[in-house]
């Protein structure tokens, strides 16, 4: 068992394909009126293009991409702030690759390293450390982001520079909730979904039960799922199974991983270091109460928003761009005037263009054309 | 952004830091096993455990009987075909 190659098998994804097929037809759903899935996680949106998924799927099965992208969401007035940051003397920024090209107000850091500023890529917030001891005479901070997957190991880091007495090391904080998200989503009357498929990794760490929500009170079924084909195929195929045989709850595809309760030395560690925030803004979909983490005052000594004094504006999104609308699953990514033509991943106007995550880098690098985007084009 | 690849533990590497080498797709890598490591799990017992690593920690251990039994029902279905 290598965990990967297994849940690619193609002829497992042949049958669960027609599987779904027949229950969409039994379900009585059309081309014109499909069953309108969300998968809320970035990683689901980037595999559904990889492995083609969307290609394959019936007419009667539309998928929307959520919100699920850390960097997509990110705005453009915390890019600034990580900026002003890295402007500092004697600063090292440090960060995922994911966040280097994401556009703020004027420039992106990559676009401010390139100028001078002392800005590195990291492969896990741990290596800041090891630059902050490096570095004794520099202040080595780190531009966190990220969901609850991310969160425990950012916080873990804190930790140990608190153990180890680390001076010269802090973290700019932009880490964001999920369950206030889909919470604002659902209650978005522009958007129209039947289900959810719900995130596997973040689901990791804070198990199952916090969902249980959208299935009570919103009446909408959603399946955690893994991220490989057959993961993602068979939890299309439990959300029809709950819906023909009327049944709406919170169900878990992804086992193998995710626990019930999830995981509690990464949640005491969150809960150790991060608070939450009053109210974050999203990329998209604006102020989001409750949606975002902070560092505690305990550990202030870590916290970047503490140590610098920072532009701290709300700025607004690019007028060409509709990231917004795109983010709340209303329009589809070849639907907004500036799609792979002003805004490209080499080049981006908005935010879903920057990662692979994104919905728009996702259709642009896969060259997917749904059949309505054909249509528009003119392919038959 | 929120990626986990799979992979199996080779080596404790630090105790007292919990780290540990981990195999990913045939590329060794030194991880974080804080998250997997409470009093039914000690560090000493985690060589060979299969865990899903993201941005440099072990997140979680892959639990092999429901793995299987996920394979187990899908081959049916393709089986029922």
């Amino acid at each position: 068992m290598k965990y990967v190659d297994e849940f690619r098998d193609p002829q497992k994804a042949k049958a669960l394909l027609r599987e779904i097929q027949t229950l969409t037809t039994q379900f009585g759903k059309t081309a014109s009126q499909p069953l309108k899935v969300m998968e809320v996680c970035g990683g689901h949106t980037h595999s559904i293009f990889k492995y083609g998924l969307e290609e394959i799927l019936p007419d009667t099965i539309e998928l929307i991409h959520g919100p699920g992208c850390p960097v997509c969401v990110m705005p453009r007035g915390r890019l600034d702030d990580a900026i002003a940051i890295a402007d500092y003397p004697n600063v090292i920024l440090t960060t995922f690759g994911d966040a280097m090209r994401v556009p703020g107000s004027q420039k992106s850091l990559l676009q401010a390293k390139a100028v001078g500023a002392d800005i590195r890529m990291v492969y896990s917030p741990l290596d800041s450390l090891q630059i902050a001891k490096d570095n004794p005479d520099k202040e080595v901070v780190f531009f966190g982001l990220g969901f609850e997957t991310t969160a425990p190991s950012t916080a873990l880091t804190i930790l140990q520079a608190d153990a180890e007495g680390l001076q010269n090391f802090s973290m700019f904080c932009n880490h964001v909730l999920v369950i206030p998200a889909l919470q604002a989503l659902l209650d978005n009357p522009d958007l129209q979904l039947d289900a959810f498929i719900g995130p596997g990794h973040v689901s990791m760490v804070i198990g199952t039960e916090p969902y249980h929500f959208i299935a009570q009170q919103y009446q909408k079924p959603l399946v955690v799922s893994g991220f490989e084909p057959l993961d993602i195929l068979q939890s299309l195929w439990m959300i029809l199974q709950q819906l023909i045989q009327g049944r709406c709850e919170v169900e878990n595809q992804y086992d193998r991983i995710v626990k019930p309760e999830g995981n509690s030395v990464a949640l005491n560690a969150m809960n150790t270091v991060f608070e939450v925030r009053q109210k974050f803004e999203w990329r998209g979909l604006g102020d989001i109460p409750n949606s975002g983490f902070k560092i505690r005052p305990k550990y202030a000594q870590f916290d970047a928003e503490v140590k610098f004094t920072l532009p701290n504006r709300q700025v607004a999104d690019h007028k060409a761009c509709q990231c917004g609308e795109i983010l709340k699953g209303v329009m589809k990514p070849w639907q907004c005037k500036v799609f792979g033509t002003a805004c490209t991943p080499e080049n981006p106007i908005g935010t879903c263009m920057v990662s692979s995550e994104g919905a728009c880098a996702a259709y642009y690098k896969y060259g997917r054309l749904s059949k309505v985007a054909k249509t528009a084009v003119g392919i038959n | 952004m929120c990626l986990g690849i799979p992979g199996q533990i080779t080596e404790i590497t630090d105790k007292e830091h919990q780290l540990a080498m981990v195999n990913i797709s045939g590329v060794q890598r030194q991880v974080n096993i804080a998250c997997i490591i409470d009093e039914n799990h000690p560090i000493d017992t985690c060589i060979n455990d299969w865990v899903l690593v993201h941005v440099g920690f072990a997140m979680n251990r892959l639990d092999e009987q429901e793995a299987a039994e996920t394979l187990q029902l899908l081959h049916e279905l393709a089986l029922a075909e």
